[in-house]
């Protein structure tokens, strides 16, 4: 079985899974590991969307 | 005199039962943790943790082979190489199964291959974070 991801769909789901595990091994209350799970989450992406514009900046 | 001696002795051996316990679920716990993806934190009736966990590090072993990602075999040549089968082997069970079924050929000539290698050494990482997460349970260091 193969599938195609697109560039961004793999990166989403990465850091679905990375911060999934961040946030449950390096925090110690249910609410901690929410709240870090989802920052680190919100990191992965949005360094993913900086480093996009500024390769696409570099371009032009 | 003598009950408080008994009853010494009593939380004595209970304590000595407990710490044995300790010890041998600190032994057990990052094992079968790292052979099956949160089983460490499920023998340890962490449940929803164990699951989550588990969950992440499947959907990241098995999508990085449906992107046709490569599977590392033990080898002592590049170090890159060296490190991707150090990464690979921490999927446990998940990578001798996909070995034995010689999944994980590889295809340079697909871009997103590359990103499944990278899935299934990550997957293999975040699997030994999990392990060690469950002896920190076991030992009592985290709840």
């Amino acid at each position: 079985m193969t599938f195609e991801l697109s560039h961004f769909t793999a990166a989403v789901v990465f850091a679905a899974c990375a911060s999934t595990v961040f946030g449950i091994t390096q925090r110690n209350t249910s609410r901690e590991m929410l709240r870090y799970g989802a920052y680190c989450f919100v990191l992965f992406v949005g360094g993913v969307i900086v480093a996009s514009w500024a390769m696409w900046l570099l371009k032009h | 005199m003598a009950n408080v001696q008994n009853t010494t002795a009593v939380g004595g051996r209970a304590a000595k039962s407990g710490a044995a316990a300790t010890s041998t679920m600190a032994i057990i716990a990052p094992l079968a943790g790292w052979l099956l993806p949160g089983l460490g934190h499920l023998i340890q009736r962490r449940w929803i943790r164990g699951l989550l966990l588990m969950l992440a590090v499947f959907i990241m072993f098995f999508a990085g082979l449906g992107m046709q990602g490569k599977v590392y075999a033990f080898n002592t040549g590049d170090l890159l190489d060296i490190l991707g089968f150090v990464g690979d082997v921490g999927a446990g069970l998940l990578y001798f199964v996909a070995r034995a079924m010689d999944w994980g050929a590889g295809n340079i000539q697909r871009a997103v291959a590359d990103y499944g290698t990278k899935y299934i050494v990550v997957a293999g990482l975040l699997n030994i974070i999990s392990a060690v997460d469950a002896y920190h349970i076991a030992i009592g260091k985290k709840q």
